[in-house]
């Protein structure tokens, strides 16, 4: 107690760089209007909310490019607990406009529902300031509550429809799944903490060290915290509630939850890995190894047999995370660090603009169909060209077919594995070269329906698609397109010197 | 300070609620693991923030306390979600979604 009372007495009140954290203030806010105006606005009224919901996320924008412009290129609030560079602007504008396209996806699914719409905006919104956080938190602490901010608005909106028992299963694994890796996380981060006095990563990294004096603890402690968040990039062995949870869920969720949630997993391990553990290599460069072999293979194994649409593009994220995961194994190196973190933030804004796309075409073609199946696409040219060519688009970028968004990905992963030079990137490479082969298999699938088999029923009514589904196919085509054509928009915001803090190598 | 015995009491709660998440059935009893393995947490950080001498143990276990009766909350509430759909609270019973 003393101890506490002395450190009283010494406590002064941060400075708060106020611009630094408009993006978040502005969401903070737009979220407790919809909230609140939830309460008091008619009925009919409620699409106000889903307009409201993409001006704050459009708003937000705002501050991340003013941010960018501006000259200061690090601000570091709270002892460098919160950190807002240039690798947390880049993936704070990824959260934002992937959070938009996902709006522009729910408005018309959430209006035809009859279900509670209000809720349904303040929790996207809610998750999404967690996302926000989780960029540019560089802190244990931080950390963990980023992730709960982001995660528990996504149990609830996996469970958004209360009387489906299957949005319910989804729920209730997702929720299960994730609070057990949550909860395995941190008993790694307390151990952390214990052995390295200190929960700012920078101090962590400084007492982590590769040299020497290296114990089961460290390495106890450096592999419980990553198997939390391979929880949360559904990485196998770790993606058993994915599928289940992506088929319960409202179709525009699993969009959300597939891409951004997914991505910011990913934002947690790269921040982690480069500032925290950086000289712990040794321990975990062997585990994402394993981690991104197995989750290409087992996913794209799994993918091949689905039926069902939602299913299939479940399993195939999965598989994507794979090869996200795959520059990560060489990244403890000199040569091919900075090469690691360009490749997975390159991938991570070029998945989240083709799977958008996907669960776009899919929203639109289930208006009419009213069906998950994949023959449900059958003879879709015939009769709405437009989704045909766009979804052929969607699916041969996930594939990696140039010259489409997923060739520069999949193009710039392989290259930085290779240019390791180590004879275990070659082994990956290969692994990751014959699972491209093998997910044409299910992409190419979807295509032959669309092209070559004929219309179930023979029903040829056109399907109608309202305005925000068709912007969000807009955006989404468009950046899949000029991403792949003009690679060097997308490296120009993929390259990043390094993470703020990390230590120099 | 007995530091060696409080982090074993931290391994040997941490065990019994990884066990009990694998084991049982019961959703309840599974969010009951899970509160298990958070208490085990904290027990860790105390023990750490005494042996150190520093605050942020404290603070971290206090901010896990919060957290987990948010989550708790939310959990609660699908349980209670399934069993108004489904009249149990099993988890093998919750199975629609397979392959």
């Amino acid at each position: 107690m003393q101890n506490l009372s002395v450190l009283a007495a010494q406590w002064v009140a941060p400075s708060v760089d106020y611009h630094g954290l408009a993006p978040e203030l502005v969401v903070a806010g737009g979220l407790c209007l919809v909230l609140i105006l939830d309460l008091f606005i008619d009925d009919r009224k409620k699409w106000l909310l889903s307009v409201i919901s993409s001006f704050t996320l459009l708003a937000a924008m705002i501050p991340v490019l003013t941010l960018a412009l501006s000259d200061v290129q690090v601000r570091s609030m709270f002892d460098g607990r919160y950190v807002v560079d240039n690798f947390s602007l880049v993936m704070k504008g990824v959260f934002l406009l992937s959070g938009y396209v996902v709006v522009l996806l729910s408005s018309s699914h959430v209006e035809e529902g009859e279900y509670w719409r209000g809720e349904y905006w303040f929790l996207l919104l809610s998750s999404l300031l967690g996302m926000l956080m989780m960029t540019s938190s560089r802190d244990l602490v931080s950390i963990f509550v980023a992730l709960e901010f982001l995660s528990i608005p996504a149990y609830m909106l996996a469970a958004w429809r209360k009387r489906d028992t299957k949005s319910n299963e989804a729920g209730v694994k997702y929720f299960m799944l994730g609070v057990f890796a949550s909860a395995v996380m941190l008993y790694g981060m307390s151990l952390l903490y214990g052995v390295t006095n200190s929960t700012l990563l920078v101090d962590v990294a400084s007492q982590v060290t590769g040299t020497g004096e290296f114990s089961a603890v460290h390495a106890l402690a450096v592999v419980f915290v990553v198997v939390g968040f391979a929880f949360k990039v559904s990485a196998v062995p770790f993606h058993t509630w994915a599928p289940d949870t992506y088929e319960g869920a409202p179709a525009p969720v699993t969009a959300f939850l597939s891409v951004a949630s997914k991505a910011a997993g990913f934002v947690a391990l790269v921040v982690l890995i480069y500032t925290a553990f950086p000289l712990a290599h040794d321990i975990w460069q062997p585990f994402f190894w394993g981690l991104s072999a197995l989750t290409m293979t087992v996913g794209n194994v799994l993918a091949l047999k689905q039926h069902n649409i939602v299913r299939m593009i479940a399993y195939s994220s999965i598989s994507q995370g794979g090869f996200v995961l795959m520059p990560l194994a060489v990244a403890g190196m000199s040569g091919s660090a900075n090469s690691a973190l360009r490749s997975v933030v390159l991938y991570m804004i070029i998945y989240a603009a083709t799977n958008l796309g996907v669960f776009a075409v899919i929203l639109a073609v289930s208006r009419k169909t009213r069906s998950g199946e994949i023959s449900s696409f059958g003879g879709l040219f015939s009769y709405a060209p437009a989704l045909g060519v766009l979804m052929t688009l969607f699916m041969a970028s996930l594939a990696g077919i140039p010259p489409l968004g997923g060739w520069i990905a999949k193009f710039v992963a392989f290259q930085s594995l290779l240019s390791s030079q180590s004879s275990w990137a070659y082994g990956l490479a290969l692994i990751g070269a014959v699972n491209s082969v093998i997910a044409f298999g299910y992409y190419g699938n979807v295509m032959r329906e669309i092209w070559m088999r004929p219309v179930p029923d023979g029903d040829i009514t056109q399907i109608k698609i309202p305005g925000s589904l068709t912007l969000a196919l807009g955006i989404t085509s468009v950046a899949t397109l000029v991403f792949g054509i003009f690679p060097a928009i997308g490296l120009h915001f993929a390259d990043l010197a390094e993470i703020a803090g990390a230590l120099s190598r | 300070m007995f530091v060696n015995q409080f982090l074993f009491l931290g391994a040997i709660l941490f065990c019994i609620g990884v066990y009990g998440v694998v084991a049982r059935k019961n959703a309840v009893l599974m969010l009951m693991s899970i509160e298990i393995i958070l208490n085990s947490v904290n027990i860790n950080l105390l023990t750490f923030a005494l042996r150190n001498s520093s605050t942020d143990g404290h603070v971290f276990a206090l901010y896990i306390i919060a957290v987990a009766a948010a989550e708790v909350g939310v959990g609660l509430g699908l349980v209670l979600l399934v069993y108004r759909n489904k009249k149990t609270i099993s988890i093998d019973d919750l199975s629609e979604m397979r392959g």
